[in-house]
């Protein structure tokens, strides 16, 4: 790809797919990646693309799927961290961005499927939809690489470029309403042994 | 009296408890009682410290690091533990996850904001009812007993927990 960034805008950006993306992002993570899955059909998509056990999966405390990549971004320096999560997720923790901006962790890219809606609920209408830019938000929280997506080949280009240079990173993805491929097990104990086991210091 | 020079200060044991028990993460949104403990964690390179913009940012960093491998502890005020009880109850408890806080009472012994009494009167409910250890530190001779035992027994047993800081230790003179 070129040096200079394509100028997409959530208007511009092409409307994608959350399960298609899902597995283009996790298709590329070859290294033992951790994934943290946000509350909602983020995570559903997340389990339905493999179940990786690096993969942790969220089922509340809705907002904090940053503010917990960041605790193992933090903990784990070498290993790459991504957080997914969707738009009403992210408004509800808008303060997380500038946390991450704060500590700059190189590991850490945080990931929004932005489809204007509280699908799981009944599609209400999310602030974005309204006139909120998740990227322009990030940005002037302080994240300085923060980008929309302008299509699935450029997702896969900023995902590749969060996976081999340093953090932190924001890709934002404008999706459509379809709904998921799968249900995520809702065994939180069994969730988080297979994800520590999985990351381990040393394993 | 005299000895006061030479005896450690409250924030001195808790450091020196922390570091005893690994516990080398440490996020917190600030509060006077906090301030001078606050400080010392800061110029201690012992620790990785991170100030969020809010106590629910700080809980989930310290249970993301702490499924990760590096223990920690989130400072607090007691309105600040007002604004967690989704994500003890939906992240640390049901995933068992030992994220320890440590939260200074404020709202009791000599309060002028009448919101931060009504508030500090929520937070023992809220833990009993999500069945939390907690403890309230009231003099100086148990900072280290129950800081240490709230520690040990949260990363032994899985278990979140929560010490809370009394102003009779933190703001009575002795």
């Amino acid at each position: 790809m070129s040096n200079s960034e394509p100028d997409v805008t959530r208007e511009s950006a092409t409307v994608l797919n959350r399960t298609d993306l899902t597995r283009r992002l996790v298709a590329r993570l070859k290294s033992e990646e951790a994934v943290i899955g946000g509350i909602g059909f983020t995570n559903f998509d997340l389990w339905a693309s493999g179940q990786r056990p690096q993969n942790f999966y969220m089922l509340g405390s809705m907002g904090l799927a940053t503010s917990i990549a960041l605790g193992v971004a933090v903990a784990q320096p070498q290993r790459k961290v991504f957080a997914l999560d969707g738009d009403g997720s992210a408004l509800m923790q808008l303060g997380s961005f500038a946390t991450v901006a704060a500590v700059a962790p190189k590991n850490l890219a945080v990931v929004i499927w932005d489809n204007g809606a509280y699908h799981i609920t009944g599609a209400q209408e999310t602030l974005t939809v309204k006139g909120a830019d998740l990227v322009a938000i990030a940005k002037g929280a302080g994240l300085k690489q923060a980008y929309w997506a302008a299509d699935a080949g450029h997702f896969e280009t900023l995902v590749q470029r969060a996976l081999i240079n340093d953090g932190p990173w924001l890709i934002a993805a404008k999706i459509d309403k379809e709904r998921p491929a799968g249900v995520t097990e809702r065994d939180p104990v069994k969730i988080r042994l297979n994800f520590m086991n999985a990351i381990a210091p040393g394993s | 009296m005299s000895n006061n020079t030479q005896r450690e200060t409250w924030e001195e044991i808790v450091i020196r408890v922390l570091k005893k028990n690994k516990v080398s993460l440490v996020t917190y949104v600030p509060d006077n009682v906090l301030a001078q403990l606050i400080k010392l964690i800061e110029a201690d390179p012992y620790f990785t410290v991170i100030a969020p913009a809010r106590e629910e940012e700080a809980v989930g960093i310290v249970a993301g690091a702490y499924m990760a491998g590096k223990r920690g502890i989130a400072l607090m005020q007691t309105s600040g533990f007002a604004t967690v009880v989704n994500v003890l109850a939906s992240l640390a408890c049901p995933y068992q996850i030992p994220v320890v806080a440590m939260v200074s009472e404020r709202g009791t012994l000599g309060e002028f904001q009448l919101g931060q009494s009504i508030v500090c009167r929520t937070m023992r409910p809220v833990l009993t009812s999500l069945g939390m250890e907690h403890f309230a530190i009231q003099d100086h001779d148990q900072v280290e007993f129950v800081v240490d035992g709230m520690l040990s027994q949260a990363f032994t047993t899985q278990a979140p927990a929560t010490i809370i800081l009394s102003p009779l230790l933190t703001k009575r003179k002795v």
